[in-house]
């Protein structure tokens, strides 16, 4: 990297002239200007800064319809990834405590969970991420602005401060890097009025009792997850299938984990209207779409994770002319990021047909600055995303799931490899281990290249990451099975994977 | 048909045997009777059909039971002889060897005991409310593992059973060639023949010869399952071995001392080792350096009683003395190669290790006689390793495939308080091998995001990667140091077997937020901007 600080001090030089010829000349103000100040366009802006451009970043957090509102770094670090797998973090903890028992532990009894502990220190460390991306952005020079940004044309952007003071700044290139923020389902009658999202769950000062979280995306899975393991009478209401475009055997694993954990489900059922008691209590009505009926129950909390929709609306994009997915309202855009207007550009959520990760957002926002300022012509490969969901039992895969790769191949052109397992942990702790799962999906052809990876289990994350790395470097199955594996861990199972689906053998792993 | 009649008066001379109760004679017998037996002096040239078996498989460890369950999946006649001396103090175990009986199983499952008290901690930043006072209880521990052991010794007895593998709870030593001589825990003795040997007796802990050791002192083999708290407890060594024992000792809330005599994890890379003793030395674990005991003495009997220990100075004449309720020897352990008769069929071991060279297809210097596992010269000893070299040795002599094992690039994981996984070159041996002008290394300290909260050990868990400048930047090394480094490093040892280069490694996308994928080293707090970025040495 040695080699690489120096080629860059050397463009640094060169952009400095180029600069001061511009300003003479009334070029716009900024090299460039990202709008949204989340994973993707912090990483987009503070690359660009490296290569020693005039870098700017607009950000400004909309208040929720209950009124939360958060600090710098996007959904990720506020109401995402960060917060999600610390309170993740808090119910793997009370299974600790259930497991230390069995270890040898003797704890007293009662044992409970304080909701306002937990939450107000969760907040302190997202808040101190706020801080740490501000001083960030202040070490790398880059200017932020605490502003909404709407084009006012292509190359001009009009912010507005929470007070609706304007500033205008004009920037050669544009980086929309705006994210998504969840819906609601407006045709419920309550629904906006007495929900709430993701965005409200992790800033909530009380506990949220018992809680209905509606939708089976992996938001409410995970959200629905931890609330049940911190002791909360939790219930998740589906419509149909859940973890849609996951591998759908791995998805029933994980609720039917889920459901011997103690979350409820209600199946099948698509809320219709939720009202205010006296009590204060929420009551939700739904309708059963198997038997047709209607029923009733009364909740503390009711929050929807029925999906997210790209931030769009307040950017102006009509009068630039960047052109959007008018079903998913996601901005179009071309292997190198750029939309339909030349000089603007867009990464992360925003953007059509890419995974929703902070991660992909991450390294696309850093490849852009790079192919844009850097001379790189490197694309971001968005294949082979490793991502990991993380309810109780957790799920990590790479890759294509099992219904992609047959779709894709033919059932008769792939073998599928697979084992239930059980973690030693799990023994002496007396846990159930029927779900914990892995397949490897593989080309049935000699080389019996990888197509995909799932695995259930503990630490699902640790264990796919270097796995991803293997299918990246076009990993086999022979090549997988003569890795040895570290005994005793989960994922050696992995390099073990002899039984095929098709055999029709029993796949549970015993023994050592 | 002839091996049908030689089973039938085998059975007959064991009814002998044990109707009669003459022994000696018996053997002599079966000796004498068979002189066709003693015309095959010259092993390889067997006539077929001719011996009781055709492979005996003298060690029912992880690498013994994976070649003998293997061989009978070829229909093969075979049998385990597998038998455990009982330690200095007496401790012996079931069927299953040192993994499962007094190794990575039971270790592993004491290191999670110990990681649950950290989580017990931490569960109280994470919004638990218990009462104050928490205490382990190391009965309840020892029977819940000692439990789950038992029930795999059951399962590896029934696993033998089905797959029709004779399994003799008896010691296996060679008496002649294709012979061995079975004498059980009563002393009843009975020969038995194969046409080919399969040795993996694996090793015991060493003991180190001064006045007290095997008296007063336990080893790895009686820890797991001892009877009491060890209370107090001096570690001697600094093999990984020791260091896991301490770690966990300690992590249950004892006062645990090790004592080093000069590096710690001799053979692993060097600045890893350095980083464990640093961490556990910060979590209360003392260490005395460069001192080795010379004596040990009994103040007081009791479980656990008091010992003194006297200590020298490896530097000079300094003698120091300290007072522990254990002492616990972890300091190398032994092959057992010496007492299983290998001189009367002419194996070679290595007389200062006692260790077997083998060649690439695990075959020692006498063609019929095969070695896998600890007892091994120049190999790993590790459990997946012996289960590897098993299965693949018996794959080639009965299933006709070429496969050998692979013993480069074996990751490990050294379950110390802080986890240390590792695959490929340590940074000593790659500068060694490639030269410090050839290699490049990439490093980063991290803070998991679960351990902000509790606001512990930042900057302790550390990552490296070594690669080769001149191979494409190719990953030779991996290094990690933090939580559940064994699952992470299992995938990582996958990628680096399909070849993983820097560049690879660079445009993999990382998992958020997890360990796997690594912080910047300069704003290391800053765990959400992590992505695999490693920097240069």
């Amino acid at each position: 990297m040695a080699a690489l600080w120096r080629r860059r001090r050397r463009l640094l030089g060169a952009a400095g002239l180029c600069r001061t010829a511009r300003a003479l000349s009334g070029k716009p103000e900024y090299d460039l200007l990202v709008i949204g100040g989340g994973s993707g366009g912090l990483a987009c802006a503070k690359e660009a800064a490296q290569f020693g451009r005039k870098v700017a970043v607009l950000d400004y957090v909309e208040p929720s319809p209950q009124g939360t509102k958060w600090g710098l770094g996007g959904t990720c670090v506020n109401v995402g990834c960060i917060p999600k797998k610390l309170m993740h973090q808090a119910a793997l903890l009370g299974s600790a405590l259930k497991d230390a028992q069995h270890y040898g532990w003797n704890i007293a009894h009662p044992v409970h969970h304080n909701w306002s502990e937990m939450a107000q220190a969760v907040q302190n460390y997202v808040k101190s991420l706020n801080w740490g991306h501000r001083i960030q952005l202040q070490d790398k020079k880059v200017k932020y602005f605490n502003v909404k940004g709407s084009f006012s044309d292509p190359h001009t952007i009009r912010g507005l401060t929470k007070g609706g003071k304007e500033t205008i700044l004009t920037a050669e290139k544009i980086v929309i890097a705006t994210g998504g923020r969840p819906k609601y389902p407006i045709h419920v009658a309550g629904a906006l009025e007495y929900g709430i999202t993701s965005d409200d769950l992790f800033w909530l000062k009380e506990s949220p009792g018992k809680t209905l979280v509606v939708g089976a995306s992996y938001i409410s899975l995970e959200c629905a997850g931890f609330l049940t393991g911190i002791g909360l009478d939790t219930t998740v209401m589906m419509r149909s299938i859940p973890l849609r475009g996951f591998d759908q055997q791995m998805a029933s694993l994980v609720t039917e984990y889920m459901e011997s954990y103690g979350t409820k489900f209600l199946k099948k059922c698509i809320p219709t209207k939720v009202e205010k008691l006296e009590s204060n209590r929420l009551q939700v009505t739904w309708k059963n779409t198997d038997s047709g009926t209607e029923e009733t129950d009364s909740f503390d909390t009711v929050m929807w994770a029925v999906g997210r929709a790209p931030d769009t609306k307040a950017l102006n994009l009509e009068t630039v002319g960047v052109k959007t997915n008018s079903e998913t309202g996601k901005i179009i855009v071309d292997a190198s990021e750029a939309t339909s207007v030349p000089h603007i550009y867009a990464v992360g959520d925003i953007t059509e047909g890419r995974p929703e990760l902070t991660p992909t957002a991450i390294a696309a926002g850093k490849l852009l600055a790079q192919r844009l300022f850097g001379q790189s012509s490197e694309l971001m490969d968005y294949d082979n995303v490793p991502t990991t969901v993380f309810t109780p039992l957790e799920y990590g895969c790479v890759g294509l799931s099992e219904e992609k790769a047959v779709q894709c191949y033919g059932s008769d052109n792939i073998e599928v490899y697979h084992a239930y397992y059980k973690p030693l942990e799990f023994t002496v702790a007396e846990r159930d281990a029927t779900q914990c799962y892995m397949k490897m999906v593989c080309l049935r052809e000699r080389e019996q290249r990888i197509l995909g990876l799932h695995f259930i289990g503990p630490n699902a994350g640790e264990v796919i990451q270097g796995f991803a790395l293997g299918i990246k470097c076009g990993a086999t199955y022979p090549q997988l099975m003569k890795t040895i594996g570290i005994h005793p861990t989960c994922a050696e199972e992995i390099t073990k994977l002899h039984i095929t689906k098709r055999s029709g053998l029993d796949a549970t792993v015993t023994g050592c | 048909c002839s091996r049908r009649g030689k089973k039938k008066k085998l059975i007959m001379e064991v009814m002998f045997q044990y109707s009669l109760i003459l022994f000696a004679f018996s053997v002599q017998a079966h000796k004498e009777g068979n002189p066709q037996k003693l015309l095959e002096m010259n092993g390889h040239t067997a006539v077929p059909h001719s011996y009781d078996y055709d492979l005996i498989v003298i060690g029912g460890g992880s690498g013994g039971l994976a070649a003998a369950k293997e061989a009978a999946k070829y229909e093969k006649k075979v049998m385990v002889l597998d038998f455990v001396t009982p330690t200095p103090l007496g401790n012996s175990w079931g069927l299953g060897g040192t993994c499962v009986n007094v190794g990575c199983i039971p270790k592993k499952l004491m290191h999670q005991a110990a990681l649950l008290g950290q989580a017990l901690q931490d569960s109280r930043k994470f919004g638990w409310q218990f009462p104050e006072e928490v205490k382990h209880n190391w009965m309840t521990m020892t029977e819940s593992v000692q439990n789950y052991i038992g029930s795999l010794n059951w399962g590896y007895r029934v696993a033998l059973r089905e797959k029709k593998v004779t399994y003799e709870n008896a010691y296996g030593e060679f008496v002649q060639p294709h012979t061995v001589k079975a004498t059980n825990k009563r002393g009843v003795e009975k020969l038995y023949t194969a046409e080919r040997f399969l040795i993996a007796t694996g090793e015991r802990p060493r003991y180190l010869g001064i006045p007290g050791d095997k008296e007063y002192c336990i080893s790895s083999d009686d820890l797991f399952s001892l009877p009491y708290c060890p209370g107090k407890t001096l570690v001697v060594g600094a093999s990984y071995v020791a260091l896991e024992c301490a770690g966990f000792l300690a992590g249950l809330g004892l006062d645990v001392t090790v004592m080093v005599r000069s590096i710690l994890l001799r053979g692993f890379d060097q600045d890893m080792a350095n980083k464990i003793g640093e961490y556990m030395e910060e979590h209360g674990i003392k260490f005395i350096r460069e001192f080795v005991p010379i004596k040990v003495e009994q103040i007081e009997e009791g479980t656990p009683g008091r010992l003194k220990v006297t200590a020298k100075s490896t530097k000079g004449n300094e003698v120091i003395e300290g007072e522990y309720n254990t002492v616990l020897l972890a300091i190398g352990r032994d092959a057992c190669t010496r007492k299983i008769g290998l001189d009367k069929v002419g194996v070679k071991i290595n007389e200062k290790t006692g260790k077997i060279p083998v060649n690439d297809m695990e075959q020692t210097n006498v063609p019929y006689i095969y070695a896998i596992g600890d007892i091994l010269q120049d190999r790993l000893e590790l459990t997946p390793v012996a289960i590897q070299a098993g299965r693949l040795l018996v794959q080639r002599l009965y299933g006709g495939a070429t496969t050998k094992c692979d013993y480069v690039n074996v990751p490990t994981t050294v379950f110390t308080p802080l986890e240390y996984g590792a695959c490929g070159y340590s940074e000593e041996n790659a500068i060694q091998k490639f030269g410090e002008e050839n290699i490049e290394v990439y490093h980063s300290h991290f803070w998991p995001l679960e351990w902000t909260v509790p606001s512990r050990d930042n900057n302790k868990c550390y990552a490296k990667i070594i690669c080769n400048i001149r191979d494409n930047e190719r990953v030779i090394g991996f290094h990690v140091l933090g939580p559940n480094a064994g699952e992470v490093t299992q995938g990582f040892a996958a990628a680096i077997k399909c070849g993983l280069t820097k560049e690879q490694l660079d445009s993999t996308i990382g998992i958020h937020p997890v360990c796997a994928e690594y912080t910047r080293p300069h704003n290391n707090f800053l765990c959400s901007s992590c992505y695999l970025s490693l920097t240069k040495n």
